[in-house]
């Protein structure tokens, strides 16, 4: 065989499998957002085909309908708001601290930035015993207090960690010439260093609004009136038993919860990937 | 400072002074570092040190704790079945579902390594699971898919499979559902995979075929030793969250058939918040971290013999 078609054959295999396997990765989510235009009786007698044979939209009507009085509308709305509020406070104690760890030394600052990378490793499931505790002693159940609080703090060290990377990327130089000029540690951080860290800042963003959007666990511990559940929350509830099991309107109601994730992967995916490369290649 | 340079003729006043120290490096990073020192003091230590004291008493939460010694301890080491079920159930999923996703990862990687046209849309497709997989979605997704009637056996049927097995009603496949999900999100991974693949110089893999290495020669002593660090600090990040699974366990089976996925943290949740045995939850969250710490710790003993560093 001649060299050229030799090659043309072989980029066509690597091609054709590598797209076999990205399809079979992706089938479960299309099947899920096809799944939710189907009538609801036909969902699964139809299910080994995945394009509707009659589309419909009354899934997402009836699954907006909600559940008891609370519309879904209305869970979406608790997650939105949990999801900004904590990610704001995330986002700027990070970077706050960050800027310390990076920047101004002091007496113990080894020792803290040990305890923070102690905290990456500490996810919230070996703590929610502890903190539900804690918590209830406060009197925060019941309420997004637990939810948000905590964010205020730098409490993850996963984001402390990404933009001390980032910062110590950032030339000295910088801070030097502005401290000549008169600069106050407080005034370099404000117009030195958070303007060249957003990047950092977006990444820190796009990844904590998606991990507090998707947040069971502490909803699941913490709110207990159905009025205040987020998304993540109510969705469990379709898969309850004794809860009528529309499934059309459950998977038309997770296909519109996973839509924000589903638009920052399209829009955004930039920073995702830097975030994840900078973050997981500590040696 | 020119400022203060010229008030200097006098003696400075208070609120000069408290303004010098406040701007002083040491105190703005201290000050800076503020959040975090009382985050990690109230929401971390505290409740760790406040649950240490329970695993040592009797408590359910509505009455108030009393010491009971090492009560909880002994019940759990000595006569609680599902205390050592659940470890073993974890330790199991750990064990299969990480090593399995980093061996997908690093394969995808390496093959998407080849830049074409379309590897940024393959990329994506890779990654797109990953990124929703945490999802209470996809969970429901997926117990719906591995139902008896649902689509992964129709879809069996269409190729001219007969199959009518509950994937998640069946004591010996249930787990493995569960490990299938954890291995389809190996996008991440990848990604970190790639972004250290393309790290490594070009210059040694020149060298390399100069010398008349071949292909599997090349990635067995190039690039498998340059990823080792990479892979160590995944496997190390990855095994405690593995240790740790809950939400998507919890939604799609509960632990069951027969206790078949109960994880630990799902016996611990039910534990502390379906028994309300706060005292004994407390203990069980403790062993798992002092678990955890030597897991951790025994992993770090390995790393010089197989983790790849600098100058050596």
């Amino acid at each position: 065989m001649p060299y050229r078609a030799k090659k043309a054959l072989s980029a066509t295999i690597y091609h054709a499998c590598v797209l076999f396997l990205g399809f079979i990765m992706v089938y479960p989510l299309i099947w899920m957002i096809m799944s939710s235009f189907k009538p609801t009786t036909t969902v699964f007698t139809t299910a080994g085909s995945l394009i509707p044979t009659t589309w419909t939209g009354e899934n997402y009507v009836n699954g907006l309908k909600g559940f008891g009085n609370v519309p879904f509308t209305r869970f979406f709305l608790n997650s939105l708001f949990i999801s900004v509020v904590a990610t704001i406070g995330t986002v700027v104690s990070s970077a706050l601290v960050a800027y310390a760890f990076s920047r101004l030394p002091y007496r113990g600052r080894g020792i803290l930035f040990g305890a923070m990378l102690v905290t990456m490793m500490l996810p919230a499931q070996v703590l929610m015993v502890p903190q539900y505790l804690w918590y209830n002693k406060l009197g925060w159940v019941n309420s997004y207090l637990p939810m948000i609080v905590p964010y205020f703090f730098a409490t993850q060290g996963f984001f402390v960690y990404l933009n001390v990377n980032f910062i110590n990327g950032i030339p000295r130089d910088l801070d030097e010439a502005a401290r000549i000029d008169g600069c106050s540690p407080y005034g370099i951080f404000l117009y030195v260093i958070v303007p060249l860290l957003t990047p950092a800042l977006i990444t820190s963003g796009i990844f904590s609004f998606i991990w507090r959007w998707d947040d069971f666990l502490s909803a699941l511990l913490y709110v207990r009136t159905s009025n205040m559940y987020p998304a993540s929350l109510a969705l469990k509830l379709f898969c309850d038993p004794g809860s009528s099991s529309d499934y059309g309107a459950m998977f038309a109601m997770s296909t519109l919860s996973i839509l924000p994730v589903l638009l920052i992967f399209i829009f955004l995916q930039k920073y995702l990937v830097e975030g994840i490369a900078t973050s997981g290649l500590k040696g | 400072m020119a400022q203060s340079n010229a008030v200097g003729m006098r003696r400075p006043g208070w609120a000069q002074r408290l303004k010098e120290w406040l701007c002083r490096e040491s105190t703005a990073g201290v000050i800076c570092s503020l959040p975090f020192i009382i985050g990690f003091v109230l929401f971390l230590i505290v409740p760790m040190l406040l649950s240490a004291y329970y695993s040592f008493c009797d408590y359910n939460i509505l009455a108030p704790a009393e010491w009971a010694g090492f009560k909880n301890y002994v019940k759990i080491f000595t006569a609680d079945a599902k205390f050592v079920k659940s470890l073993g159930v974890t330790f199991f999923y750990a064990l299969i579902s990480v090593p399995l996703r980093l061996t997908f990862a690093l394969i995808v990687a390496l093959i998407l390594l080849k830049n074409t046209k379309m590897t940024g849309i393959y990329r994506a497709a890779y990654y797109l699971p990953s990124i929703i997989g945490g999802s209470v979605a996809v969970a429901i997704l997926w117990k719906r898919m591995f139902a008896i009637d649902g689509t992964f056996n129709t879809v069996l049927n269409m190729l001219g499979i007969q199959s009518n097995i509950a994937w998640l009603g069946n004591v010996s496949t249930a787990i493995w559902m569960l490990i299938l999900l954890s291995v389809w999100q190996f996008g991440s991974s990848m990604l970190i995979f790639l972004s250290s693949l393309k790290q490594i110089p070009q210059t040694l893999y020149e060298a390399a075929r100069v010398d008349g290495a071949r292909g599997y020669q090349q990635f067995f002593r190039i690039t498998l030793p340059l990823l080792t660090p990479t892979i160590f600090f995944n496997l190390v990040m990855q095994m405690i969250n593995g240790f740790l699974a809950f939400s998507q366990s919890y939604i799609i089976t509960q632990g069951k058939p027969m206790n078949s996925t109960l994880f630990y943290v799902v016996y611990m949740y039910q534990q502390g918040f379906e028994y309300f045995k706060a005292g004994y939850a407390s203990a069980l969250a403790w062993i798992m971290l002092l678990i955890i710490g030597a897991f951790t710790g025994l992993l770090f003993l390995t790393k010089r013999f197989w983790v790849y560093e600098e100058g050596n």
